[in-house]
């Protein structure tokens, strides 16, 4: 039997594999990657029946054009995406997201772009052939580790897919709104108190702006100056995710899914778990704010987000 | 001991060991790094997903659908280590070939230290360095401490590319930057040693926290011909 894979016709802007990510690593400098939007992965999945852990395509603005050979597949796209399937007698079909789809050999999938949001992702019925690397499929392009040598795809390279067997699944369709929200819940962070007055209080009031400078290391912001008045170094301590950490300059940079394992600037704020799916949405130039919630307000917000990414779930199955 | 627990976000345990950097403050963090790492490794502690030390910090991240941050300060309230911990740490032999071509910044660092080459070369060969963390990049060990009269600060402009192998110094510290990066330390030499090996899945990092550190000076000609 030949091997199923897509044949990349374009690569688009920054396409990776992606699933739960790395975990134990980060005493040995290796960060934890994993689907910028976990929600948006694990949905993408239970479309075409896999295991939410299954790895996944993820792009970012202009997604892949994709090439099928050799087989039958059943595909779901999720996000916010425009895209397109082109099938064999060259009819083209607009793509609606969150529901799944019957790809045959020589079709196309055209992943345009994606809307007012940044990443996008594409599951396959039955999952990829992949090597794993420390337990996970996450390629991390800045220590290239992860398949396809920890790099992001380029022009005719192959994604291999695994010979599923039935290819046809039942026709599986949810409503999904991926609402955009400006407000950014986050708990004071353990640096805090280097900052000004005047900065504790305008970190929360006033708006800061998504820079072009964002990456799935980070998200750069710019606004308000933060005055630290104690020290803009601290000894080189652990990261997270969610971190916002604030350099000399005093422009604040959220820490996202492939961030170093340890730096130095002090920690103003880390934001909430429930958050972290929108945030890695933000475009450039979007306008956000900080809201300042309690340890136990993120834990009771985190059992919402849970909860109705969970009801999304059932609603498939 | 730890001096003081607190959140970091609401999915990390931020354990705090004092504020100084030196060996039995950092030896305390490893300690409670190894025992937490066994408990995890042997299923007794729920939710733990990475466990990240520093010089005198311990950061316990965790899987908030599993457990809080809560749970996790009650089971470190219930630890105690014993003091005859096991040690685990080993010592490691280190190449470094200090031809200017590779050692990129003596000249800053004889102007700013005043001493010549073969001075700091003596001063940086003759001491074994404890390597107190590793990361920023996967691997990248800390070692400290230097002796006082070369220690010196950062670049004031960081290199945009450090070339993988490079060895540096800055403040109370050396390093080896295990791939290409950014980086602003000031650079000696380079190792043609394997530090990162990342297809060595069970144990990609040479030099891991605790473990002790020698550099020895090798010639051009025994750096191009380096065989592992």
């Amino acid at each position: 039997m030949s091997e199923i894979f897509f044949e990349i016709l374009r690569p688009g802007i920054n396409t990776t594999i992606q699933d739960y990510g790395r975990k134990y690593l980060y005493h040995i400098g290796v960060t934890v990657s994993g689907a910028m939007d976990l929600r948006n992965h694990k949905l993408a999945n239970a479309l075409v029946s896999n295991n939410t852990q299954e790895a996944t395509v993820e792009f970012a603005y202009q997604g892949p054009l994709l090439k099928l050979k050799n087989g039958k597949i059943n595909f779901a796209i999720t996000g916010d995406v425009v895209f397109q399937i082109i099938r064999k007698n060259s009819e083209v079909e607009n793509g609606k997201c969150y529901k799944n789809y019957f790809l045959e050999q020589e079709e196309q999938i055209d992943i345009i772009s994606t809307k007012n949001s940044v990443y996008g992702y594409l599951a396959i019925g039955g999952g990829l052939k992949l090597k794993s690397y420390w337990d996970s499929f996450s390629i991390n392009t800045k220590a290239n580790i992860g398949p396809n040598n920890g790099k992001k795809f380029s022009i005719s390279e192959k994604i291999q897919i695994k010979n599923s067997i039935e290819a046809k699944g039942p026709d599986r369709q949810i409503d999904y709104n991926n609402v955009s929200n400006k407000s950014i819940r986050v708990i004071k962070g353990t640096n805090f108190d280097y900052f000004s007055t005047e900065s504790q209080s305008k970190f929360f009031k006033e708006e800061y702006s998504v820079t072009n400078l964002t990456d799935r290391m980070g998200m750069r912001l710019k606004g308000s100056i933060l005055e630290n008045k104690k020290s803009t170094n601290i000894k080189s301590e652990g990261l997270i995710k969610g971190v916002i950490q604030v350099p000399a300059d005093g422009n604040p940079i959220i820490l996202l899914n492939d961030h170093g394992t340890i730096g130095g600037y002090p920690k103003i704020a880390v934001v909430i778990s429930a958050d972290l799916d929108k945030v890695s949405q933000l475009t450039p130039n979007t306008k956000i704010k900080f809201e300042e919630v309690s340890l136990e307000d993120a834990e009771n917000l985190f059992k919402s987000y849970l909860s109705e990414t969970n009801k999304y779930l059932n609603e498939i199955n | 001991m730890i001096k003081n627990i607190s959140n970091l976000g609401d999915a990390s345990v931020y354990c705090d060991f004092g504020s100084e950097v030196n060996e039995n403050i950092n030896s305390e963090v490893i300690k409670y790094f190894n025992y937490l790492s066994q408990l995890v490794k042997n299923n007794k502690i729920e939710g733990i997903t990475n466990l990240s030390p520093s010089y005198n910090k311990l950061i316990i991240s965790f899987d908030l659908s599993l457990t809080t941050f809560s749970n996790i300060k009650n089971s470190l309230e219930k630890i105690h280590i014993e003091n005859e911990v096991k040690r685990q740490s080993k010592n490691v032999k280190i190449p470094v070939c200090c031809e200017d071509k590779y050692g990129l910044d003596f000249e800053r660092l004889c102007k700013k230290l005043k001493l010549n080459k073969k001075e700091i070369l003596n001063f940086y060969f003759s001491k074994e360095y404890f390597c107190y963390m590793t990361g920023f990049i996967a691997g990248m060990p800390f070692l400290g401490d230097l002796k006082k009269n070369i220690r010196c600060d950062r670049l004031e402009t960081p290199r945009v590319k450090v070339p993988k192998g490079s060895v540096g110094i800055t403040e109370q510290f050396a390093n080896i930057y295990t791939f290409e990066s950014p980086g602003g330390w000031n650079i000696i030499g380079k190792t043609p040693k394997k530090i990162f090996i990342k297809n060595q899945i069970e144990n990609p990092a040479l030099i891991k926290p605790g473990d002790r550190v020698i550099f020895y000076e090798i010639t051009e000609k025994e750096f191009l011909n380096w065989n592992e």
